[in-house]
């Protein structure tokens, strides 16, 4: 790999020991893609809770901010595994817990500002064309590559947390001009109402291009899409399909015809999206024993406007007795959403809220599922619906107001 | 050295030579969407090889699905000593390299032939990445 002279002095230790083993790391992430160079990033999202580092990832970490270790650039944090307040309630682990607030020093004592959320292109940052990012989780990232037309990879935890203390990452994959091309088309006949219709799409156009080298390029669409129905579709698309970005012709800046969405690939195929197709998905689901005690609305976080949307169709109704509702955001907006009043009429609802979390990263949710013994999740996202499975939950796509009125009535159709 | 019953190229590869039972998928996987990860078990219900031991086996997978998870995921499985030898790919994804990479795991992306014609669940494999191989040692 090509290296400039700062980079050079950096893997002789010029910047200290952290910075050097971080150096070494992406490099050998870069060789292992044929990454010619590094280049520059100006912003670093990452992922670091307990649940996913685990005892040994937390003794990483420690080593790590022995060595003086410092970012150099504007590092988020990711939704994490405990929301403090709810730890007795939800009857987790609270020495996990405490290794996670352990976990939280350590990182800001590095520089990493602990924002503890999933849509940071919603509420943090919004980088714009063309600009290097290194982003994690997944939804995250498709939505920099798709919508803004910035450029990042999938950089989990330690290669997003290298990239904050080199300013840095290899150049490879979505870096490169060539990787950002369409690869297949897809024909958005149906009419998409709800962001569960979204979710929907992701698993169809994912499930059978599974491939991070796959690029959908969506035409046909039939209304301007909002950023929350942009975020559904991105999520899902990279759960369902491990994808790193998609095109919308006439909508993400790297379409503006398909023919430029394409850059000259020639699509290995046109599928074509019809209500029926959306139909099919939501029919596709095993009830099993129609309990409808767990309904969530997480994975992504809610935006403002989702919660503001949540808030209206719960509003003057409760949830049934025996059935638990979680909703997730991050500290920023369910500050606003407070301010707002749509927080106190979820939570007159029966509504749990939950700040700073994720609902599939959950420390105990395998054990919290058995303790309530509950066999469906029913969830508007089809990202979560998908990413729960480990947890061996039975999961159920249905659209948002069809989820409230499970909640409230505790039936399923 | 053993006998090699068969040989098949990959196009990528990092780590060191390993050995090891065979686990062949058809089916993509993630660590964080599959695997039980205190226990090395594919948990997920209706996975291709759900009940399966992933510890100390040369997993082939066609694809890598989702998620950020695996870049810590697989240091912690190799920390609680239920890591895999080797992760062997069709198409991965930067995540699953990231992941490998950070816990010393060797890992390997596509292959000159489809798994199922030259490889059993149970079977021995070595994976070496210097010489970017994939070879048979014994059938189970």
């Amino acid at each position: 790999m090509n290296l400039t002279a700062e980079e050079q002095g950096m893997l002789r230790g010029d910047q200290g020991p952290a910075v050097k083993d971080a150096l070494e790391y992406l490099i050998k992430v870069g060789e292992f893609w044929g990454a010619e160079r590094l280049v520059e990033i100006t912003n670093v999202h990452m992922m670091g809770d307990i649940e996913v580092m685990g005892d040994g990832g937390l003794k990483w970490l420690e080593c790590t901010s022995e060595k003086r270790a410092s970012c150099a650039v504007n590092v988020s944090t990711n939704a994490r595994s405990f929301d403090f307040p709810l730890v007795a309630h939800l009857q987790q682990d609270s020495g996990e817990a405490a290794k996670e607030r352990k976990l939280i020093g350590l990182l800001q004592q590095m520089n990493v500002t602990t924002t503890d959320t999933c849509i940071n292109y919603q509420t943090l940052y919004q980088p714009h064309l063309g600009e290097r990012v290194a982003w994690g989780d997944t939804g995250t990232v498709i939505y920099a590559n798709s919508v803004f037309g910035a450029r990042s990879n999938f950089e989990s935890g330690p290669a997003a947390f290298a990239a904050g203390l080199t300013k840095r990452v290899p150049e490879y994959g979505f870096h490169l001009d060539s990787h950002r091309k369409g690869t297949f088309v897809v024909e958005l006949e149906a009419d998409l109402h709800d962001l569960a219709d979204w979710g929907a799409v992701a698993k169809l156009v994912g499930e059978p291009n599974q491939s991070y080298c796959q690029v959908p390029v969506f035409t046909g669409v039939k209304q301007v899409p909002s950023s929350d129905e942009l975020k559904h579709l991105g999520a899902g698309l990279a759960s369902y399909g491990s994808m790193g970005m998609f095109h919308m012709v006439g909508v993400t800046p790297e379409a503006p015809t398909l023919e430029t969405a394409l850059g000259g690939n020639t699509p290995h195929t046109r599928m074509t999206i019809t209500n029926a197709d959306i139909e099919r998905v939501y029919r596709g689901y095993d009830l099993k024993d129609k309990r409808c005690d767990l309904v969530v609305f997480s994975g992504p976080q809610l935006s403002l406007w989702e919660l503001k949307d949540l808030s209206a169709l719960f509003d003057g109704k409760r949830v049934v007795e025996g059935t638990q509702v979680f909703v997730t955001s991050s500290n920023g907006v369910l500050s606003a959403a407070r301010k707002e009043g749509y927080v106190q009429k979820l939570e007159a609802a029966g509504v749990t809220i939950m700040e700073g979390v994720c609902f599939y990263i959950l420390q105990n949710l395998s054990q919290m599922r058995q303790r309530n013994g509950w066999t469906n999740m029913i969830s508007n996202s089809a990202k979560l619906v998908n990413i729960i499975g480990a947890h061996r939950f039975n999961t159920i796509l249905r659209r948002t107001k069809e989820c409230v009125d499970i909640a409230t009535t505790g039936r399923i159709q | 050295m053993s006998k090699v019953l068969e040989t098949v190229k990959v196009n990528r590869a990092f780590g060191d030579v390993v050995e090891g039972e065979a686990v062949v998928s058809e089916e993509g996987f993630s660590p964080r969407y599959d695997l039980d990860r205190w226990t090395g078990l594919i948990s997920k219900p209706g996975h291709n090889l759900e009940g399966t031991q992933i510890r100390d086996k040369i997993c082939f997978f066609p694809t890598a699905k989702g998620g950020i998870a695996a870049g810590w995921a697989y240091y912690d499985i190799k920390c609680k000593g239920i890591a895999p030898k080797a992760l062997v790919f069709g198409v991965t994804n930067p995540v699953m390299v990231q992941g490998a990479i950070f816990a010393n795991m060797t890992i390997t992306e596509g292959w000159s032939r489809e798994p199922r014609d030259f490889v059993k669940t149970g079977d021995w494999v070595r994976v070496d990445p210097k010489r970017g191989v994939i070879e048979v040692i014994e059938r189970k």
